[in-house]
């Protein structure tokens, strides 16, 4: 059976939300928790010890913990948490850039990479494989074709590398040295007021045609639509797929898990699933199209 | 320092070479390389002659292969590899850590530089692809302050080249999906950002329109300049205000910091725009190489000739340049 992930969280919540939300997840039938801050280096509600009180916490109701590594690392300072992450041995660590490689590799912990880590091919997948890597997220950008050819000439190389897929919730498509929530309230980003508090999904970015595009959070830009491939997961089954991952978001997040868990189960639901946060589905990405795009079965 | 420049076409590289560049770089006519634009880059024969050129003359000759192969254009991304050391190009300009690791086992005595897509921000990322695949120089991505660079600058295991000049990319590179989400291709898969087949230019009531697979990126009004629908550069509605929400369309332009740059230890100052034409990068590569010399003649120190910032902002998106992320402000 499928196993299911909840990702990292990608907005900035407080730290009560975010305590809230793990005492719920712990209750879900979701088989591995991301946990960590992966997007900007200002959000310090937790700090990485208060992340590892977490961990534990989580392992002891039964979930598979790992610590995800924040995606854009830009200072020493940056590098002093990621050397928190990288340098315990009681969690798997997921790397999401080549920093987090370089110091999981150097320390011998073992790692799996997230779906910002540019994996394109088997030939860096055994790359990878040979410093310790246990499992790895597709690209974002890449679709069922690619990742059914990787999965095949894997298993030729008879390299057991489980498959994630991000599944569900709105796609993390860029990351910037510059903060467009600062920018959109005018503010230096140094000095941004944490004004991403006031927006747990983000700020929707339109066109002047009132076309959702983007959702602005902090330095990183995600997909105006929400990906949802729950119709593709006996899809993603056949092929060999690990692991569907779950991106959290403040409300409603229990009835998505549990949706998703009855689908991996059989039971795909008739209806099409919750809208939770307004906003259009797409699916593009699975089948080659523009992300944007939604491809009905 | 190295000022490297960009060639587009047989005509770009000579005049690069012509006009101070110490060395130039290229690419394929296909997806093999970050700038696929139809009518540009090199066959095998155009390139043979760019680089005969360019060596009579005393100049360097890098291949650009940076963007990352998926499983069925594996073959073609290796062939490409073969095909720059067959060439006999000075380096290969790579991203992707499968052609990375075939390159220096298959061509260990052609120097590997890491591509900017590589999406390499500190040291340590850097000594990764150092260890892994003994690269010689890197290319940082425009994300980092100057106060970062010189963070990586000093522990850097390989030289450095950073960006000078051109068009600014504000999203680490090697890490934006921006541009297939809203097309079907993006410099990681395809080489091509906002792509031009995807562009749609219309004349409407509202003014002339500018569209990427049909999504509007920007309308503009009588008397305001058009430029091309990268999609970053459009204006957008958040929360109601109409404007540029990620960035405006301007130019990255360092001049001013290149005394900085040579302190840090910088090997190479890097111009953008294989898609440009011969008479840009005439202008471009003539305005640095006087700069360059001018800094390390070093008489009386370093001084920015207001006609050096004329020619750089009459050749810059909107006429407007910025430091861009090296200027701390600028965030």
């Amino acid at each position: 059976m499928l196993k299911l992930s909840l990702g990292p969280i990608l907005w900035f919540w407080s730290r009560q939300t975010v305590f809230d939300f793990y005492a719920n997840a712990a209750e879900w039938p979701v088989d591995t928790i991301y946990l960590g801050e992966v997007v900007c280096s200002r959000r310090r509600e937790l700090k990485p010890d208060d992340w590892l009180d977490l961990a534990r916490d989580l392992k002891a109701c039964g979930k598979n913990v790992v610590l995800s590594t924040l995606t854009l690392i830009e200072s020493e300072a940056d590098l002093r948490r990621l050397r928190r992450f990288c340098e315990q041995n009681e969690f798997l660590v997921e790397a999401n850039d080549q920093s987090a490689l370089q110091v999981a590799i150097r320390n011998k912990i073992p790692f799996v990479t997230g779906p910002s880590m540019n994996i394109y091919n088997t030939a860096t997948l055994k790359i990878l494989a040979k410093q310790g890597l246990q499992g790895w997220n597709l690209p974002v950008e890449l679709g069922k074709e690619t990742l059914e050819q990787l999965i095949i000439e894997l298993q030729q190389e008879g390299l057991d590398l489980p498959a994630e897929v991000f599944s569900w919730g709105f796609l993390p498509l860029a990351w910037s040295s510059r903060c467009f929530t600062a920018r959109h309230y005018n503010l230096p980003k140094d000095n941004c007021e944490f004004r991403c508090l006031q927006h747990p999904d983000g700020m929707e970015l339109r066109s002047r045609e009132s076309q959702e595009l983007f959702r602005i959070n902090g330095i990183s830009t995600l997909s105006g639509s929400r990906y949802d491939l729950m119709r593709e997961l006996p899809d993603m089954e056949r092929m060999g797929v690990n692991t569907v991952r779950l991106s959290p978001e403040h409300l409603g997040m229990e009835e998505v898990v549990r949706r998703f868990d009855k689908v991996r189960r059989g039971e795909l639901p008739a209806t099409d699933p919750l809208q939770l946060v307004e906003a259009p589905p797409c699916n593009g990405y699975w089948y080659g199209k523009p992300g944007m795009d939604l491809i009905k079965p | 320092m190295e000022l490297v420049c960009p060639a587009g076409s047989l005509p770009a590289l000579k005049t690069a070479v012509d006009n101070g560049a110490n060395a130039v770089y290229f690419g394929f006519k296909d997806s093999t390389n970050a700038r696929q634009f139809a009518g540009l880059n090199f066959n095998d024969k155009r390139a043979a002659e760019g680089i005969e050129y360019a060596h009579l003359r005393g100049a360097r000759v890098f291949c650009a292969i940076n963007t990352y192969p998926q499983p069925d254009g594996w073959e073609q991304w290796k062939g490409a590899v073969d095909r720059a050391a067959s060439l006999g190009v000075d380096a290969i300009i790579l991203a992707d850590m499968g052609l990375l690791d075939y390159a220096a086992n298959r061509y260990p005595n052609i120097p590997r530089h890491l591509s900017v897509q590589g999406s390499a921000t500190s040291h340590e990322a850097l000594s990764f692809y150092k260890d892994n695949f003994d690269i010689r120089r890197a290319v940082l991505p425009r994300v980092l302050s100057l106060d970062q660079v010189r963070g990586v600058a000093k522990h850097s295991p390989v030289e450095l080249e950073v960006f000078a000049f051109g068009s600014l990319c504000i999203m680490a590179e090697g890490r934006c999906y921006l541009s297939s989400y809203l097309t079907d291709e993006s410099p990681n898969t395809r080489g091509a950002c906002s792509p031009a087949k995807a562009v749609r230019w219309q004349e409407t009531s509202q003014g002339l329109e500018s569209r990427l697979n049909d999504v509007l990126i920007d309308r503009y009004g009588q008397g305001e300049s058009a430029g091309y629908p990268t999609l970053c550069k459009g204006r957008f509605e958040v929360e109601g205000h109409v404007y540029h929400a990620i960035e405006e369309p301007v130019s990255l332009n360092t001049l001013d910091l290149l005394p900085e740059l040579q302190a840090l230890g910088i090997s190479a100052v890097k111009i953008e725009g294989r898609q440009r034409s011969p008479a840009y990068i005439a202008d471009v590569a003539r305005t640095w190489r006087n700069a360059l010399d001018n800094l390390e003649a070093g008489t009386d120190g370093f001084t920015v000739e207001p006609q050096w910032q004329q020619t750089l902002a009459g050749l810059s998106e909107g006429g407007l340049t910025t430091l861009g992320a090296y200027h701390r402000k600028w965030k």
